[in-house]
C-alpha cells in the first residue's frame, strides 16, 4: 500500500449503530412487513406423530374450501423439488433422503406434509383443519442411550441402525497416561437439547416472473447465497435468474443458517401458480420445526497427576442429529470433538464421536454449536479434578494453560490455535473479583450455614468460520467497495447480519481508510442480486473473515484513487494523505484534492492519468489461513438456598479477548446476549420430548427463555491478543458469552455445594434439581 | 365471512373498516392499516412483541380481536416520533444500544413508554419486572434497562 492512512478515527469507538433510527420508529421490513400485488397465503399442515406411516392424505374438502387456490402433498412434488440438502462430508456419514413434504413415512412430529395456498392467511389456515391424514403408528425412537442399542427401533431401514456417523481419534498414548495417572475423574454429561427462538419467526415470500424467468425470494436467512445456489439446484432453475434477499431478520442464533422444506416448497408454489406466495411460521412451528440446538451425552474420564497435570483425555460422544440432517447437522458435534482440549494443553486425547438418529426434530447450529458442549465438558471435568486433588479450580487452571509463547499452538485434536494469552484473561478477571478474598468470604459464610459459590471458566473457542477446507460450503468472504460519482462509498457484502451490526463496525473501517465521514458510506448486504457471491453470517465470522475481505477491497481502490490523485496534485502517490475529505501531500494540507473530486475525476475519465482506468470498484475474495481462537475467563458467583435449591445469582464477570476490536459498543452487546443464552441453558431452558415424541416444551409457557428479570448486571472486560490470521487481528465474538457462560455457572453452583459432597448438576438447574443434588449427595 | 365495521383512531388518525370478526388487532394493525412497526412473535400474549397502546394501556394485540378495539384510542410504535423527533425511549435504545435485531424493540419500547408513565423514576428492578412480560433474545436485557434509565432521565427534564 502506497499511502498512509489518516488518524485512527472510528476504529475502536463506541459509534452509535446506523441501523437503529429505523428499527427504533417501527420503519424496517422484515419478511412479514413485505406485501406484494396478488401475494398468496401458504401454511403447512404438518406431523401428530413422531414415526409413522402415512396411509392416506385427502385434500378434496380444503382444496373446495373458497379461498384455496393449491394443495400439495409430498406426492405431488416428487422430481419437482429436490431433497433438503445436508452440506457435511464425514467419511462414512448417512445421509437419508429429506423431501421437501413427507412421502410415505414422517419421523418427527411437526414434518411437514401438506402446504396449502389460500389468498387470505385466515383461510389457508382453514383449510389445514380439513385435510384428514390416516396414519399407521411406528415405534419411536427418542432416548439417545437407546437408540444406539442393537435392539432398538431403526428409523432407516436402509441404514441397519440409527447411527449416522462415527468418528474416532486416538492421539499421544491415551492408555499408558491413564495407566500412570495418579486420578482418574469420570463423568457423564447430559448436554440437553434447547430451541433457540429468534423473536422473529421464519419466513418467506417467492415471486417468480415469467416472462424473465426470474424467481426472487425474500427469506429469514443467514445465509441468502447459499439459498440461492441451493433453491435452483432443488428447483432446477438457473443460478443467474434467482434472486435471494435477506431482508430484515429478526436474529437467527443459527436457527436461520439453513435451507428449510418451507422455503423450497414456497419457491416452487410460486414458480407453479405464477403468484407471489408467502408463508410466516408461527412460533408454535417454530418450536416444532426451525432447528433445534445441543442435545449430546457425553462419558468422559480425565487422567491427571498429583500437582494437578492434565495427561490425557477419554471421551465417547453421542450427539443427537434428529430425524434428518439439515443443512450441518453432523457438523456441530465435530466442532465439539475438536475443541475437547480447551484452553489446556492435553497431548494425549482418545474420542469417540457418534451421530444418532431420533425421532425429533434436527439438531444443527444454535450460538456457540458444538463448542458451548465442549467446553462444558472440559470445564466441569477441570474442576472435578481439582474436587478430587483438594486444588484451588485457579491453581489447575495455570498449571495446564500454554504459555503465550507457544503460539500458534498445534493441538491433539488437530486444529492449530492462532494466538493466546490465557494468563493474562485469567489474571484479570480473577482481579476484577478479588478472587483470593472471595475464597474467604465463601469460607466464612459457610461457617454460617450459607453457601457462596464461586464459578470459574476459562474458554478457548473455534471461530471466524473459514477457512474454506474446514467449513461445508466454504469458508471465504466477499466484499466490494465501489465509490460512486458523487464520493459516496457503496459498501457490498456477502455476510448477512441479522442484529449484528455490521452496517455499522464496517462503515467505521472504511471511513477510517479514506479519511472520509462515516455519513458517506453505506452498507448493503442480504441480497444476492447486489452482492452476488458471499458465504453469511454465522460461526462469529462476519468481521473476520467478512471485515477483512472488505479491508482489502477498501484498500485496492484507495490505491487507484491514489494514483489518481497524485496525477491530480502533479505529487508522488507515496507521500499522499487521506484526511477529512481530502487526499493531499503529507505536510501541505492547503493544496489538497477532495476525496469527492477525485471520485468525479475517475468517473469522468478525461484527466486519468495513462493505463488507469475509469471507475473505482474493487471486490475481494478473503480466504483466511486459519480459524480464529477466541478465548477469554468469565467469573459467576452464586449463593444457593439449599432448603428450596434456589439460586442467586450475584455477580457475573467476563473478560473476553477477541482480538482487536472494532466498536467496543456492539462487542458488549454480543457478550451480554451471548451470556444471557448460556445462563438460559444453564438455568431454564431445556427442550423436553415425552417417549413418543411429542415435543412437550412447545411454547413460550413451558419452554423458558430469560426474562428481564432472570439476568443480572453483567460486568464485561476485555484483553486484546490480535489473531494473525487476518489483516484486521479481530477474532469473533458473537458465540464467545454463550460458550462459556453455562460451564461457568454449573461450576459456581457445583462449587457452592461442595460442602454436602456434590459434584454435577444436569441443566438446567432448576431449583428442584438443586435440591435433589443435594438429597442425592447426602 | 360476515364483517363488521369498526371505527378507530391509530396514532391520531381516524380509520373505518369493514372486518371479519375474528380478526387478531395485531392483523388489523398490520395488514389493514398498514402499519407494520407492530411484530407478531408467538401469537399467545408470551412474547410482548405485538404491545401496542389501547385506551391508554400496553395490549398485547395478538389476542385481542379488532372488534374488540372498535371505538379505541391507539398508539403503535409509528406513532410515538413527533416532528421528526425520536421519543425519549426510541433516542435512549439507540443511545444505549437497546437492541440489536430489533424485532422486540417496537414493543419493548412500547411496554417502556407504559412503564414511565407509571413510575417515572423506576429503579433497575422496577424497569426489569415492567418489561418482563416482553422477551429479547438478543442483548441479555442490560442495555435496554440502560435505554429506558435514559428516557426517564430525560423524560423528567
Amino acid at each position: 500500500m502506497a499511502t498512509m492512512a489518516g488518524p485512527s478515527r472510528l476504529i475502536g469507538a463506541p459509534i452509535k449503530r446506523r441501523e437503529d433510527p429505523r428499527l427504533v420508529q417501527g420503519l424496517s421490513h422484515y419478511v412479514d412487513d413485505i406485501k406484494l400485488v396478488n401475494m398468496h397465503h401458504c401454511t403447512f399442515l404438518r406431523s401428530d406423530y413422531a414415526h409413522a406411516d402415512i396411509k392416506s392424505i385427502d385434500t378434496e374438502a380444503a382444496e373446495n374450501l373458497s379461498g384455496v387456490v393449491k394443495v400439495i402433498t409430498g406426492v405431488d412434488i416428487q422430481g419437482k423439488v429436490g431433497s433438503i440438502p445436508c452440506a457435511a462430508e464425514i467419511e462414512g456419514l448417512k445421509v437419508p433422503d429429506h423431501p421437501a413434504l413427507a412421502v410415505d413415512r414422517v419421523r418427527f412430529v411437526g414434518e411437514p406434509i401438506a402446504a396449502v395456498v389460500a389468498t387470505d392467511p385466515y383461510v389457508a389456515r382453514d383449510a389445514l383443519d380439513l385435510i384428514e391424514v390416516e396414519y399407521d403408528e411406528l415405534p419411536t425412537v427418542v432416548d439417545l442411550d437407546d437408540a444406539i442399542e442393537s435392539d432398538s427401533t431403526v428409523i432407516y431401514d436402509e441404514f441397519g441402525d440409527n447411527i449416522a456417523f462415527t468418528m474416532p481419534l486416538d492421539a499421544g498414548d491415551v492408555d499408558a497416561a491413564f495407566a500412570e495417572a495418579d486420578h482418574v475423574v469420570s463423568q457423564r454429561f447430559v448436554n440437553q437439547r434447547l430451541i433457540p427462538n429468534s423473536i422473529e419467526p421464519r419466513g418467506v415470500l417467492a415471486e417468480y416472473l415469467p416472462g424473465e424467468g426470474t424467481l426472487t425470494v425474500w427469506s429469514s436467512t443467514q445465509v441468502p447465497h447459499h439459498l440461492k445456489t441451493i433453491l435452483s439446484l432443488l428447483l432446477d432453475l438457473p443460478e443467474q435468474l434467482v434472486r435471494v434477499i435477506a431482508p430484515e431478520v429478526g436474529g437467527g442464533f443459527g436457527s436461520k443458517l439453513n435451507v428449510y422444506p418451507e422455503e423450497a416448497v414456497v419457491a416452487y408454489l410460486a414458480t407453479e401458480l405464477r403468484k407471489p406466495v408467502k408463508w410466516i411460521e408461527k412460533r408454535s412451528e417454530g418450536f416444532t420445526t426451525t432447528i433445534h440446538g445441543r442435545d449430546q451425552v457425553d462419558y468422559v474420564d480425565m487422567a491427571v497427576k498429583n500437582d494437578g497435570t492434565i495427561t490425557a483425555l477419554r471421551a465417547k460422544l453421542l450427539a443427537n442429529m434428529g430425524a434428518y440432517h439439515q443443512l450441518l447437522t453432523p457438523i456441530i458435534p465435530v466442532l465439539t470433538y475438536l475443541m475437547m482440549p480447551g484452553a489446556y494443553k492435553i497431548s494425549n486425547i482418545k474420542l469417540e464421536l457418534i451421530g444418532v438418529f431420533t425421532n425429533k426434530m434436527a439438531t444443527d447450529a444454535y450460538r456457540g454449536a458444538g463448542r458451548p458442549e465442549a467446553t462444558h465438558i472440559i470445564e466441569r471435568m477441570v474442576d472435578l479434578a481439582a474436587q478430587k486433588l483438594g486444588m484451588d479450580p485457579k491453581e489447575i487452571r495455570f498449571k495446564n494453560f500454554p504459555q503465550p509463547d507457544e503460539f500458534p499452538l498445534e493441538m491433539a485434536t488437530g486444529v492449530t490455535y492462532d494466538s493466546g494469552n490465557y494468563q493474562m484473561s485469567f489474571n484479570k478477571a480473577l482481579d476484577t473479583v478479588d478472587y483470593a478474598n472471595l475464597r474467604t468470604r465463601q469460607a466464612e459464610l459457610r461457617s454460617q450455614g450459607r453457601y457462596l459459590g464461586i464459578g470459574v471458566a476459562t474458554y478457548a473457542e473455534i471461530c471466524g468460520m473459514g477457512p474454506s477446507v474446514g467449513v461445508a460450503g466454504g469458508g471465504w468472504e466477499s466484499s466490494t467497495v465501489r465509490i460512486e460519482r458523487t464520493g459516496k462509498v457503496t459498501v457490498l457484502t456477502g455476510v448477512s447480519p441479522h442484529g449484528q451490526g455490521q452496517e455499522t463496525s464496517f462503515a467505521q473501517i472504511v471511513a477510517d481508510e479514506y479519511g472520509i465521514s462515516i455519513d458517506d458510506i453505506v452498507v448493503i448486504h442480504g441480497d444476492t442480486g447486489r452482492q452476488p457471491q458471499g458465504i453469511g453470517t454465522f460461526g462469529s465470522r462476519a468481521t473476520a473473515v467478512g471485515g477483512a475481505a472488505l479491508i482489502i477491497a477498501t484498500q485496492q481502490v484507495k490505491e487507484k484513487m491514489a494514483q489518481i490523485a497524485a496525477h491530480m496534485l502533479e505529487a508522488n502517490v507515496d507521500d499522499l494523505v487521506f484526511e477529512d475529505g481530502n487526499i493531499f501531500v503529507q505536510g501541505s494540507p492547503d493544496s489538497a484534492v477532495t476525496f469527492a473530486d477525485v471520485a468525479a475525476t475517475a468517473h469522468v475519465a478525461v484527466n486519468l492519468p495513462p493505463d488507469v482506468e475509469p471507475g473505482l470498484e474493487a471486490t475481494h475474495f478473503f480466504e483466511p489461513s486459519n480459524f480464529t481462537y477466541p478465548f477469554g475467563a468469565h467469573i459467576s458467583i452464586v449463593e444457593v438456598d439449599p432448603e428450596t435449591g434456589e439460586i442467586d445469582l450475584q455477580r457475573y464477570v467476563a473478560v473476553d479477548d477477541c482480538g482487536n476490536i472494532i466498536n467496543p459498543l456492539l462487542v458488549d452487546g454480543q457478550v451480554h446476549g451471548g451470556i444471557a443464552q448460556g445462563l438460559g441453558q444453564a438455568m431454564y431452558e431445556g427442550a423436553v420430548y415425552d417417549e413418543n415424541g411429542q415435543l412437550l416444551t412447545g411454547s413460550f409457557m413451558d419452554y423458558a427463555i430469560p426474562k428481564a428479570t432472570q439476568v443480572p448486571r453483567f460486568e464485561t472486560e476485555h484483553t486484546t491478543t490480535p489473531s494473525p490470521v487476518n489483516p484486521l487481528g479481530v477474532k469473533g465474538v458473537g458465540e464467545a458469552g454463550t460458550i462459556a457462560s453455562s460451564p461457568c455457572l454449573v461450576n459456581a453452583v457445583v462449587d457452592a455445594l461442595s460442602p454436602f459432597g456434590v459434584t454435577d448438576i444436569d441443566m438446567p438447574m432448576t431449583p428442584n434439581r438443586v435440591w435433589q443434588a443435594i438429597q442425592d449427595a447426602q | 365471512m360476515a364483517t363488521t365495521q369498526i371505527n378507530t383512531t391509530i396514532n391520531g388518525e381516524d380509520y373505518t373498516h369493514e372486518v371479519e370478526p375474528r380478526l387478531l388487532l395485531v392483523h388489523y394493525l398490520r395488514e389493514v392499516a398498514g402499519l407494520t412497526g407492530t411484530h407478531v412473535g408467538c401469537e399467545t400474549s408470551l412474547c410482548g412483541a405485538c404491545t401496542a397502546i389501547v385506551d391508554g394501556q400496553a395490549v398485547k394485540t395478538c389476542t385481542m380481536l379488532a372488534v374488540q378495539a372498535d371505538g379505541a384510542d391507539i398508539t403503535t410504535i409509528e406513532g410515538l416520533a413527533q416532528d421528526g423527533e425520536l421519543h425519549p425511549i426510541q433516542e435512549g435504545f439507540w443511545e444505549r444500544h437497546g437492541l440489536q435485531c430489533g424485532f422486540c424493540t417496537p414493543g419493548m419500547i412500547v411496554a417502556a413508554h407504559q412503564l414511565l408513565e407509571r413510575n417515572p423514576s423506576p429503579t433497575e428492578e422496577e424497569i426489569r419486572h415492567g418489561l418482563e412480560g416482553n422477551f429479547c433474545r438478543c442483548t441479555g436485557y442490560q442495555h435496554i434497562v440502560d435505554a429506558v434509565q435514559y428516557a426517564a432521565e430525560k423524560m423528567q427534564g
